[in-house]
């Protein structure tokens, strides 16, 4: 199973946040390592999809839709302030 | 950078299918007019949203072909075998059906002039469709950046648009994995850090580099373009994977 | 309310004995593989199985030791939250029941957890009395590490994400405690008859 990138949850992003989230920053909770959204890897053959830290392979982002409405658990990536 | 992208939530619009132009045997360009389209920059993509008579829906992702300015708003889609959305795109859509869209969508990924050059594009099969938006892009500008592009297929008959990127005055490069035509003057083989460093400019001419297409194809470009000493972060990446379920 | 896409059907097709299909369910005859992550790849030298948590006494086993318990071939369908069902499907596994027999506890839930880090959680009694097994067979070939060999928890009356690929062990607990999928939104119980995909549904 190859991942692909932060590219694929960019219309649930922008969806979420009410703009392009691609670009933004952050840090992986467990690791440190920093990354913009679309570069992390990300799993979205599945119920939901998962976005996972390239360097330690920890969970950074799940995006799930659920009766319609996009959900986003970012909890495992601390967001830099642009 | 929002692109042109409107702040605030994308929403879902109808678009016309205005024609239909069958690229190669697998993938096929539709050309839309939105209902209400906001303009876009070139390596952007629209998410598309098809609903059966029983509400059953279905969405993919498709890059944008068409340059910001072009006529129309274009999707090029390759057909998967026994695939959920892509038959439909690609044999069943007809002129005058609607199709529902929503974007445009992503801002890492693009490429306008502003950002400067010189400008590197390395694709990998259906990775050629948001660098077409780009050259197209390029191609109406002063092209006072240089701009290159090196292309993986399999095949001769598998290169999408191939007299359309070799018209467009861009140095553009062919490499096939498979089988070559005889008499073939491009080159032969899978993307490698030989081919890499006779393509692309050298690292001390920090080339913004993009890499697009299937994930095994962008890791192994991306990760060749480091080896021969490019920086990571004047490499941008968009993988592409079998569709969502 | 979105405008119907002319002559749009998708992949479904028409199925001969619909009651087979839970609502909302297509049928598929491909296998789509799903994941929350890389595929692990443990040597079977260092796979063991292991019951704990709530227990006396918890219990492991290496791969020889779980493959020479007694097995049995099932013949099952298979309902993915995503929407597809696939009929038939044989599979060679472990029962439940045999693995739990000799396990003293008086937990009701367990959290099963798998390679890759991912968890699922079940009451006992959707894995008991025949409802479940620890498969490492699929089509009388072993399973193969997409579709989660070694081994992976098979527990057919709930969704297919309950199946969790890859598994290692169950930890007994006292409470019904959220596993991946459930703790962001997934259904603590899964019953594909009661379409009960999401929290609350």
């Amino acid at each position: 199973m190859e991942a692909v990138d932060g590219n694929a949850i960019a219309g649930q992003l922008h969806q979420h946040f009410g703009t392009d989230m691609t670009t933004a920053r952050g840090a992986c909770a467990h690791c440190g390592a920093r990354a913009m959204i679309a570069e992390l890897a990300v799993y979205n053959q599945a119920p939901g999809a998962v976005a996972r830290c390239r360097a330690c392979g920890s969970v950074v982002m799940v995006v799930v839709e659920i009766h319609g409405t996009t959900g986003v658990n970012y909890a495992g990536f601390h967001l830099e302030r642009t | 950078m929002a692109g042109a992208a409107v702040p605030g939530r994308l929403r879902w619009q109808s678009a016309t299918v205005l024609e239909l132009v069958d690229e190669t045997p697998q993938c096929r360009t539709i050309a839309l007019a939105p209902a209400d389209w906001p303009g876009h920059l070139a390596g952007q993509h629209v998410d598309v949203r098809l609903t059966a008579e029983d509400g059953y829906q279905a969405q993919r992702s498709y890059s944008i072909a068409s340059a910001p300015g072009d006529d129309a708003l274009r999707l090029t889609v390759e057909r998967i075998d026994d695939g959920e959305v892509s038959p439909y795109l690609a044999d069943e859509l007809r002129p005058g059906d609607e199709l529902e869209l929503r974007g445009p969508i992503g801002g890492y990924f693009v490429w306008e002039e502003r950002l400067g050059g010189p400008l590197m594009l390395v694709a990998g099969g259906s990775g050629i469709v948001p660098f077409r938006a780009m050259l197209r892009h390029w191609a109406g500008g002063d092209r006072s950046i240089p701009a290159r592009l090196l292309y993986s297929a399999r095949t001769l008959e598998d290169l999408i648009y191939r007299q359309e990127l070799a018209e467009l005055g861009a140095d553009v490069r062919f490499t096939l994995t498979r089988e070559a035509p005889g008499g073939w003057d491009g080159h032969h083989g899978r993307i490698d850090r030989a081919l890499l460093t006779e393509v692309v400019w050298p690292p001390a001419e920090r080339p913004l580099v993009y890499v697009c297409g299937p994930s095994g194809f962008v890791e192994a470009a991306a990760q060749g373009l480091v080896d021969t000493g490019h920086q990571p972060g004047r490499i941008r990446t968009e993988r592409f994977g079998p569709t969502g379920t | 309310m979105p405008r119907v896409s002319r002559g749009f059907i998708g992949r479904r097709r028409p199925v001969a004995d619909a009651s087979r299909v839970p609502p909302g369910q297509y049928v598929t005859r491909d296998f789509p593989v799903l994941s929350a992550g890389p595929t692990p790849h443990t040597p079977l030298s260092d796979w063991s199985f292991a019951i704990d948590g709530a227990v006396e006494k918890s219990a492991s086993w290496s791969w020889e030791e779980f493959t020479a318990l007694p097995a049995e071939e099932v013949t099952v369908d298979i309902h993915c939250v995503t929407k597809w069902s696939k009929l038939d499907t044989t599979w060679r596994g472990v029962p439940l029941d045999a693995l739990l027999e000799h396990i003293d506890t008086a937990a009701e839930y367990v959290t099963v957890w798998s390679d890759g880090g991912y968890t699922t959680n079940l009451a006992i009694d959707d894995i008991a009395d025949g409802k479940a097994w620890v498969a490492y067979q699929y089509g009388g070939e072993p399973l193969e590490s997409e579709h989660g060999g070694p081994a992976r928890l098979l527990v057919p009356h709930l969704y297919f994400w309950k199946s969790a690929k890859w598994v290692r062990g169950l930890t007994l607990t006292q409470d019904d405690e959220p596993g991946f999928w459930e703790s962001y939104g997934y259904h603590n119980h899964g019953d594909p008859w009661l379409e009960q995909r999401y929290q609350g549904d």
